[in-house]
């Protein structure tokens, strides 16, 4: 029976009736109110919605560092009540240790599990490789690109071999090749180690070329708008970023964002402001494309 | 010729053009630069620094002159330069001590009080400062006694101290101790709550608990503030060591140099002076290269 167990797939995240408040003198500021969103076990499941709707915080009380004021979230059946090494976070900005040298960092993990020094130097130095920074081992975090110390914060959030892996806009910092590098780099290994991943971003074009599934936030405070499955064909090519159902996809998840967007910011000034914002995010994607 | 072979031109020339284009690179290494190219590059990369030392040097020069020229000519301009030794009547002090073994009792004495007092301000200071930093009630319970006692300059503490311990010597290295110990144990606090709260996360989301957050991210993310505690420690640490041999000492290169305004040597003033000012600025060069290597992420930049 156990070993059946064992070997299914693992990482089931479950978030239900969740509220989250934060106190302020003016009295409780609802953050995130009545949300419920899954990730079932090796699905890939990307959160977006305007700035400031708490998809962020959504992510880091399933990290386990911010407490539910209402609600409960598990992960498979298990309630999380803090930080552990079962959900692996990668951070926007990097957040390596800068007094550790690459290796180091990947085998801070393994080392606050206490496996002895040759074995998480070898294991540290195998995965490494697999992300084609062998070259880098010695070096301290500061020499590297964006790019790289990026792959470090994955590889390093995956040494221990977490059952979800989640990723707070880990591609925010990088310039647009290096993301559409990223993005495949992360693809591939998420297809090999066939882990759950929840994934906060506010690119939608990121979001559809990664996800299964996309939930789409409302405004302040942030609740669960839309939940939009991506039926994409895998493996995925960046060609099909001009496909007709990636560009449908991308103007659902789109409007419902400006819908948003709009709310939060409110008046007619702001809808310039908005389209402004949607200029911007057309050359983007014409980069990514070409 | 049909125009499909125009058309087809250029894309021919194409791999022509890009395998050109490395053989210059190539060429170089083939024949290594001579020893006059290789000079006139360092010195091109070193400039900068180069010319730093240049006029140091020259500035110190000038310096000396200075003083050679305004105590030769005795001048007195507001500032009476009468009495003043000249650098060569230092020189000469300086050759007649070095042959006598008094002065370097004088000196190794001083050294050894800084080393205690200075030692155990870092002792107690950098882990009081970490734990202030950690734990919110030692901070609360302590922060006010510190900051009371804080601006009272070492020397105010010398009648204090001579009460407080039974023998000079221990009371002269209490008042070397509290001068250092309060600008270590104020930057290690402040190292404390600069630590990014992001890499704790991280470290957390790893399996870390709090024993281990403390040793491999709080106290080296500190360290660099530490550190810059430890240099400004070691500066005041000179300061009250001096003022407290000159007031209380029998011996020490403070003492030496009081001594010799009372016994009318004036050039060994001049030479104890240039002595604490040599030993202030070795014992600051010995802690940054101790930083240095502690920290090699920060020494390799």
């Amino acid at each position: 029976m156990s070993a059946i167990l064992a070997s299914e797939p693992k990482g089931h995240i479950e978030v239900r009736n969740f509220s989250l408040s934060y106190d302020s003198i003016e009295g409780p500021v609802q953050a995130v109110t009545d949300t419920q969103i899954h990730v079932k076990p090796g699905e890939f499941v990307s959160i977006v919605g305007p700035s400031g709707c708490g998809k962020s915080t959504l992510l880091n009380a399933v990290a386990g560092f911010l407490k539910p004021t209402t609600g409960v979230v598990t992960v498979d059946g298990e309630r999380v009540n803090g930080p552990s090494a079962e959900r692996g976070m990668v951070f926007q900005q990097y957040s390596l240790f800068p007094w550790k040298t690459v290796r180091e960092n990947v085998e801070f993990g393994l080392k606050m599990r206490g496996m002895p020094r040759s074995q998480r130097e070898s294991a540290a130095r195998t995965l490494l490789g697999l992300a084609g920074l062998e070259a880098f081992e010695k070096h301290y975090p500061e020499k590297l690109s964006g790019g790289m110390k990026q792959r470090v914060g994955i590889v390093r959030a995956l040494a221990t071999g977490p059952k979800v892996l989640l990723l707070d806009e880990p591609f925010g910092a990088l310039d647009a090749q290096t993301r559409v590098i990223m993005q495949q780099i992360l693809t591939n290994m998420w297809q090999r180690l066939k882990i759950s991943v929840l994934f906060v971003t506010h690119d939608i074009d990121e979001a559809i070329f990664l996800s299964d599934r996309v939930y789409c936030m409302t405004a302040r405070p942030g609740s669960i708008k839309a939940e939009i499955p991506i039926p994409l064909e895998r493996p995925r090519q960046q060609s099909m970023m001009m496909s007709s159902e990636f560009l449908a996809l991308r103007r659902g998840l789109m409007s419902l964002i400006r819908e948003e967007s709009l709310k939060a910011m409110g008046g007619e000034i702001n809808d310039m402001g908005m389209q402004g914002l949607n200029i911007e995010l057309h050359g983007h994607s014409l980069a990514d494309v070409i | 010729m049909s125009s499909p072979a125009l058309v087809r031109h250029p894309e021919d020339s194409m791999p022509a053009i890009a395998e050109a284009a490395p053989v210059p690179a190539v060429t170089p290494p083939a024949t290594p630069p001579s020893f006059g190219t290789l000079a006139l590059r360092w010195y091109k990369l070193n400039r900068g620094p180069l010319r730093a030392t240049a006029i140091g040097i020259v500035s110190l020069l000038a310096f000396l002159l200075v003083w050679h020229l305004l105590t030769t000519y005795r001048v007195v301009f507001f500032v009476r330069f009468t009495n003043v030794p000249s650098p060569l009547a230092v020189y000469a002090s300086f050759t007649k001590a070095i042959h006598d073994p008094k002065f370097f009792m004088h000196v190794l004495l001083s050294c050894r009080r800084i080393f205690i007092g200075f030692s155990l301000a870092a002792i107690v200071g950098v882990p009081l400062g970490l734990i202030m930093g950690r734990f919110k009630l030692v901070h609360e319970i302590i922060f006010p006694v510190a900051e009371v006692l804080r601006p009272i300059p070492a020397i105010a503490w010398v009648p204090m101290a001579i009460m407080l311990w039974p023998t000079n010597e221990q009371s002269i290295v209490f008042i070397t101790f509290l001068g250092s110990f309060f600008p270590i144990l104020v930057n290690t606090l402040h190292g404390m709550s600069l630590v990014d709260p992001v890499l704790v996360r991280a470290a957390q989301c790893l399996g870390a608990r709090e024993r281990s957050i403390f040793r491999e991210v709080y106290f080296p993310a500190s360290l660099p503030h530490i550190f810059t505690g430890l240099t400004v420690g070691m500066g005041v640490a000179w300061v009250s060591l001096i003022a407290a041999e000159m007031i209380s000492g029998q011996y020490g290169i403070g003492y030496f140099t009081w001594e010799a305004y009372s016994l009318v040597q004036y050039a060994d003033i001049a030479l104890g002076m240039i002595a604490i000012g040599v030993l202030g600025l070795g014992s600051s060069l010995l802690i940054r290269g101790a930083g240095g290597l502690v920290m090699p992420w920060r020494s390799m930049r």
